[in-house]
């Protein structure tokens, strides 16, 4: 996994409540067996005024100005702006694999659905918790400084502002150690395999059928 | 110290070990895997080395891409066809018990698992699939993961997770005629919103739950992610006990009496403390109908589309525009006013034999009304299809001009040939009404059976409680 220390990035805002895994990758794209090459079709819906399909080419798209990020001032970003519950709906991470694949590498919201959230810290992603009145006045900044970037600092927990105002947020600290290395989940789970199997063999004795094996 | 809540009792029984930041590494029972969610996670077993930790574990079915229709000659689209396919292969290849398209026992993950005795009382079950807090209702903790987290439970048979909060949704009372756990749940989603349960694992408690059947509350379940929560749970008592019984994967003899007494201990201690009690009159409850693109955008049928400008929040007014623009509708418009094209009934919430009896006794000396385009109903699994056919419901179906069809999630998520056009408006008894859920552009209203098929025959939401059949 890409490890995520510091980002200094454009920000793209996405000024509605509730963004739902459905319209950040519709189910269509969801048939690919791959990790990769969901860009192009991050919020396809809203993105483009045709019907996207698997396998299109994206030059032949029609784009939809109307939709925020067409626009060519969010064009590079890397951080997403959004409001409350972002991520909600169906747990496909393909919706992080899509962000991640059209560059975003941090969404900041007032809050996020659970799975998803998730789901960012297992593709180097980093969602962000910021109060909502803080979130409020980063949409108001975006709309009137075209250019307008912010600093993420993971180590310190910082998202700093254009005027060097700076904000703190939370995160767990085995995310964030994972996160800042880049390091492989599975590995380190493994390396506890003496305690996992401790722990079978407990439960073997104290509920058996829990281990009868599929016909 | 105060007892211990249902969830607490779970995630006590499953933490192999403890980390300093409060997260624990949790034991997986049983994992169950589809089509869409899995090829990515053993492609990273593959790159890795790595086999499966316990494949005795593992239940795989393909449900979101196979056709409803005819499959003898297999799937027509090759994209959908080759994420069959792989699923198939890599079963094969890891060992991996699968029911494959064209077993018997196929059908949508959360309806065969139950039907199978592989969701157990007292287990952890993990899907990639949100819609596995369906299995809560069995005293089980479940819930949805991603494919980076499918693949971790492969490899380790664990889950790194932080503990949830705990809420109890209370349901007090007695339901009204017509009334059903799709109602219950949507009322819930209305009060507390779809974020209401963000970071909570919710159980279900109160008289008019215990009433619900094993069914009524896998649809309750179902749905507890749609109100924000991972995971959904209904205490275990004697209905769970006889529902589980003699199932396949159900233990017997000497160990089923042993599961019995343990499972005889699955609900929250009477002075167990919740860090958030919601309480609901069940009498209290109309059928619910949603009128917008988010399951907590929801009304009775006796009420009302809400105005845009009786909102004094900007967000919540933009979003509110925003999705009866979506959705074809004004505000003011009487739910029951909103005529309908097509009706489906079917997937992991409303599938199974007892959802199909109740909207077959609604449909039964009936006709689909003229405006209907088309009308389908998707058992859950083969075995809900079967049993369905033994009692005749798929001729009374047939005849009310319903289409009957083959098992899987079909049209509450249209990745299979099932869909709605752009601007149809649906009468649909699945989980989610977000924008193009069910096709780009089409428009759903989620509903329990019964209301799903009185829509059909009015050709527009009727209030079921006082419905003669009329249109």
């Amino acid at each position: 996994m890409q490890p995520f220390t510091t980002l200094s990035g454009l920000v793209a805002p996405l000024d509605r409540a509730n963004v739902d895994t459905d319209a950040i990758i519709p189910k269509q794209f969801l048939k690919s067996t791959k990790r990769s090459g969901f860009g192009p079709n991050l919020f396809d819906e809203w993105r483009y005024l045709d019907v996207g399909e698997v396998g299109q080419d994206p030059a032949t798209r029609r784009p939809n100005a109307g939709f925020v990020l067409n626009q060519s001032r969010y064009r590079g970003a890397q951080i997403l702006l959004a409001r409350d519950n972002f991520g909600c709906g169906s747990s496909r991470e393909h919706a992080v694999w899509a962000l991640v694949d059209a560059g975003f590498r941090c969404v900041i919201a007032p809050s996020f659905a659970d799975i998803f959230f998730n789901n960012c810290f297992k593709n180097g992603a980093l969602p962000i918790v910021l109060p909502t009145a803080v979130v409020d006045r980063l949409f108001s900044e975006v709309a009137q400084q075209p250019g307008y970037r912010l600093q993420v600092d993971l180590q310190s927990q910082q998202v700093t502002l254009p005027t060097g105002e700076h904000f703190s947020f939370d995160i767990d600290g085995f995310r964030k150690h994972c996160l800042l290395n880049g390091l492989d989940e599975i590995g380190l789970t493994l390396q506890h395999s003496a305690e996992i199997r401790g722990y079978e063999a407990r439960r073997r004795n104290e509920a058996p059928w829990l281990f009868t094996a599929s016909k | 110290m105060a007892g211990k809540t249902l969830y607490d009792k779970l995630w006590d029984a499953h933490r192999v070990y403890d980390n300093d930041d409060g997260s624990s590494l949790i034991y997986i029972d049983r994992h169950l895997v589809h089509e869409v969610t899995s090829p990515q996670a053993f492609e990273g077993l593959r790159l890795a080395g790595r086999t499966p930790w316990r494949r005795d574990s593992v239940l795989a079915v393909p449900d979101h891409n196979v056709p409803t229709t005819d499959r003898s000659q297999g799937i027509d689209d090759p994209v959908s066809r080759e994420q069959v396919a792989t699923l198939d292969r890599n079963c094969a290849e890891f060992t991996i018990t699968e029911f494959m398209m064209n077993d018997l026992r196929q059908g949508i993950v959360h309806v065969v698992g139950p039907e199978q005795g592989a969701t157990l009382p007292g287990m952890t079950v993990v899907c990639g699939d949100s819609h596995t807090s369906t299995h809560g209702a069995f005293g089980a903790l479940a819930f949805g993961i991603g494919t980076s987290e499918v693949e971790h439970v492969l490899a380790t048979q664990c889950l790194m997770q932080k503990k949830s909060r705990n809420m109890l949704v209370r349901v007090d009372g007695r339901l009204q005629p017509g009334v059903t756990a799709k109602d219950i749940i949507l009322a819930i989603i209305g009060r507390i919103g779809t974020a209401g349960g963000t970071g909570h694992a919710i159980e279900f408690g109160g008289a008019a739950i215990r009433a619900l059947s094993i069914e009524g509350r896998m649809t309750l379940c179902n749905m507890a992610i749609e109100a924000g929560a991972r995971a959904g749970m209904v205490a275990v008592d004697d209905q769970t006990i006889d529902y589980v019984k003699g199932r396949p994967y159900a233990p017997t003899d000497a160990q089923w009496d042993q599961a019995v007494a343990a499972w005889r201990q699955l609900h929250s201690d009477a002075d167990a403390v919740f860090d958030q009690v919601i309480t609901l009159d069940a009498a209290q409850i109309a059928p619910q109908v949603t009128w917008g693109t988010s399951p907590e955008m929801v009304a009775g049928v006796d009420g009302y589309v809400p105005r845009p400008a009786d909102l004094s929040d900007p967000v919540a007014r933009d979003g509110l525009e925003r999705a009866l623009q979506y959705m074809g509708l004004e505000g003011g418009v009487a739910i029951q006013d909103i005529r309908i094209d097509k009706v489906f009934i079917g997937s992991c919430t409303n599938s199974r034999i007892e959802d199909l009896r109740a909207a077959a006794a609604v449909v039964q000396g009936r006709h689909v009304a003229a405006n209907i385009k088309q009308a389908l109903v998707v058992p859950g699994s083969g075995l809900v299809k079967q049993a369905a056919e033994r009692e005749g419901l798929d001729r009374i179906f047939i005849a009310a001009g319903f289409e009957w069809r083959e098992p899987g999630c079909s049209m509450c998520l249209a990745m299979n040939a099932d869909r709605l056009e752009p601007g149809e408006r649906c009468a649909s008894t699945s989980n989610r009404n977000f924008e193009g859920r069910q096709g780009p552009g089409g428009r759903t209203h989620l509903v329990s059976p019964q209301m799903a098929a009185a829509a059909a025959i009015a050709g527009h939401f009727v209030d079921i409680r006082h419905w003669q059949g009329g249109h």
